[in-house]
């Protein structure tokens, strides 16, 4: 069987297993449909996170720019994970103690203020579409590259899937298929990579392999990182480990953005919900350390990964002649991701990153994606790389639509424009708003926006600017006020958002303009700084929270059963 | 730990106090592994050596992670004793 019958066969057969898990979980209840009847264990709750966190970017994505940052690729890897200590630390068992539905409600009943809901709402939306976007756009571009069907085809049964499971199942459906998508993206992202790591270092662990010596090639037995360096000064660029020299980031810049990813992966209303799901808060701290022990397994890999294909791609391609390229770099040109341009009228590929003078176009996600061939894989092991980067998109935008479908039928129908609705009807809202979110979903993966890559840095600086600092204030100081709140959180968002929209949307200064010479990426910890000293100083001068309040407070810091 | 908050964080207030002190010290790691190692002090880290990596690049794409998950291991555990105790009074 070719590799195209192999990927037919395990994308089905992942896909009817998620089906079915939804058939098996369907939810007749509000609370089974919004957190899973807060019943989930700890260790499952760590590995749907784990799916529900890393994303179509994570899985196809994240090691090919690694790849081309070298050490600069440090603010992902650092970012994504440091946020689970602060997740851990600050927020998830305070908002399982808590013990309702939503982000936005506790926002509302922590400063006693619609208006402050309204806000959450308007913001934890807005942060999950932009999200969601990327994600479908992520299962219509594996469908085309795996099986050669058109996009949009793909954009449509993804969102097929996700609709049946998201309405029928609900939180529960979500999560039971989030754990079985982990398992699905672990295998596939590992197998390769212990392969490469084999071929290359002897050693099997690619964390190991990664600082192991080459046995091959013209660098046998030098240290992997060394030969990468060496070829790096050897083509004219920065070196692959080097820090904050010229033509890599400078180390404000690094440390802005790194805190941006941080705070904003704390602050995803995504990443929250999740931790509503167990049983008690000291479940929801034990299912932080699941999901980062998940997620570390990948983002350990992932830098290995992406120093093997750096390797791999200049020691195979430079200076070899087009004639004579490996069958993979043919197989991939037909995608267009990979693509020689004979400048030099020599036949001969001459490695570069100058867009002036080089010679080979490369899609970052090919150092993913080509992996198992290069790697020469047999083809079971090509179509399971396709059924993990589905699994990583889908599972990571069934989150992202419960929330948006939450949001509007509990924040705003349940508490605001309609709070006389049965359990049956508000039930029925849910699964309506989950069907037209997925709907939505799918018209922007099929007419993306132009900007998607900067919508997520959106995303992120939103809600580092808007959730993270007026959540760790609301557990942390009973003193802050909804006044307070409100105006942080809009000093933070109207902030962030002007500079990135000023910067990137359009445009209106480059890197030279950039304030304390800190990128749109990285502006999201500034909004937050903001936030907190706004926050703090209204709330001041306004009066203090109620009684109720406090009471509220005071509760959540102490264990379940307290 | 000292003596004393062990014999009265059956006090909710001790046990907010208790655990207040577990959150500055194990943020304080936090932050030194991340941006101190990873971040600010990469270029002299850089000069020596782990095996085949360059200290502070590993501390940068590997060690701090690693210690991201041994810190929310450390806190789940200690939490539990914290919460063990209170509910001892």
């Amino acid at each position: 069987m070719g590799i195209q019958g192999w990927t037919y066969l395990i994308v089905a057969l992942t896909f009817l297993l998620y089906i079915g898990i939804a058939v098996w979980s369907r939810v007749r209840t509000t609370a089974g449909f919004y957190v899973a009847g807060q019943g989930v264990p700890a260790l499952a709750n760590g590995m749907a996170t784990g799916a529900d966190w890393m994303s179509a970017a994570s899985f196809i994505s994240m090691a090919g720019l690694i790849s081309f940052m070298g050490y600069d690729g440090a603010m992902y890897l650092m970012g994504w994970t440091g946020g689970y200590v602060l997740l851990a630390l600050l927020l998830a068992p305070y908002l399982r103690k808590y013990g309702k539905y939503t982000v936005p409600e506790f926002v509302g009943d922590r400063y006693y203020s619609q208006a402050a809901r309204v806000v959450a709402v308007v913001c934890a939306v807005f942060i999950s579409f932009t999200y969601v976007m990327g994600q479908m756009r992520g299962v219509g571009v594996v469908f085309s590259r795996f099986l050669e069907i058109d996009i949009n085809t793909g954009v449509v049964i993804g969102g097929a899937i996700v609709f049946l499971y998201a309405i029928l199942g609900g939180m529960r459906g979500i999560t039971y298929t989030q754990v079985a998508q982990y398992c699905v993206l672990i295998v596939a992202y590992l197998i390769p990579a212990v392969a490469i790591s084999l071929q290359l270092t002897g050693n099997p662990i690619p964390q190991l392999g990664f600082g192991s010596t080459l046995v091959e090639g013209p660098s046998a037995g030098v240290y992997l990182l060394e030969a990468i360096d060496q070829i790096h000064r050897d083509l004219g660029l920065p070196e692959y480990t080097g820090a904050f020299v010229a033509g890599k980031r400078s180390l404000i810049d690094i440390a802005a953005i790194t805190l941006a990813l941080m705070v904003g992966t704390a602050g995803l209303p995504h990443v929250l919900i999740r931790f509503y799901t167990v049983r008690s808060a000291r479940l929801a701290r034990w299912s932080v350390m699941w999901a980062l022990v998940f997620i570390a397994l990948l983002y350990t890999t992932a830098p290995a990964v992406a120093a093997f294909a750096r390797v791999n791609l200049i020691q195979t391609l430079h200076q070899t002649p087009y004639a004579e390229v490996p069958e993979w770099f043919t197989n991939w040109e037909t995608t267009g991701l990979i693509q020689f341009n004979d400048r030099d009228g020599d036949g001969v590929i001459t490695y570069g990153e100058d867009p002036e003078t080089r010679e080979l176009e490369i899609d970052r996600d090919i150092m993913v994606l080509a992996n198992p061939e290069i790697a020469n894989l047999p083809a079971w092991v090509v179509a399971l790389v396709a059924a993990g980067g589905l699994a990583a998109a889908l599972s990571t935008a069934a989150g992202l639509l419960l929330v948006i479908s939450s949001s509007i039928s509990h924040d705003l129908f349940k508490s605001i424009l309609r709070p006389g609705m049965s359990e049956a009807q508000e039930l029925r809202l849910a699964r309506f708003a989950a069907g037209g979110a997925v709907l939505i979903a799918i018209y922007f993966g099929i007419n993306p926006l132009d900007y998607v890559a900067s919508t997520v840095a959106f995303a992120f600086g939103l809600a580092a600017a808007s959730f993270f600092p007026i959540l760790v204030l609301g557990v942390f100081n009973r003193r802050v006020t909804r006044e307070a709140a409100v105006a942080g959180m809009l000093a933070g968002i109207v902030f962030t958002a002007a500079y990135i929209v000023w910067f990137k949307l359009l445009g209106w200064g480059g890197p030279e303009d950039w304030w304390l010479g800190i990128s749109p990426e990285g502006i999201g910890s500034l909004g937050m700084l903001i936030n907190f000293a706004v926050t703090l100083a209204v709330s001041r001068f306004t009066p203090p929270p109620p009684d109720e309040v406090r009471e509220l407070v005071d509760r959540i810091r102490l264990p379940s059963g307290h | 730990m000292s003596a004393d908050d062990r014999s009265d964080s059956h006090d909710p207030r001790a046990y907010w106090r208790a655990h207040l002190r577990v959150l500055g010290i194990l943020l304080g790691i936090w932050f030194v592994a991340s941006f101190g190692l990873g971040i600010l002090l990469v270029r002299p880290l850089n000069a020596l050596m782990l095996g085949g990596f360059p200290l502070g690049f590993w501390f940068a794409q590997q060690g701090s992670i690693l210690v991201f998950v041994g810190l929310v291991f450390v806190y789940a555990r200690w939490m539990d004793r914290l919460d063990a105790r209170l509910s001892r009074d």
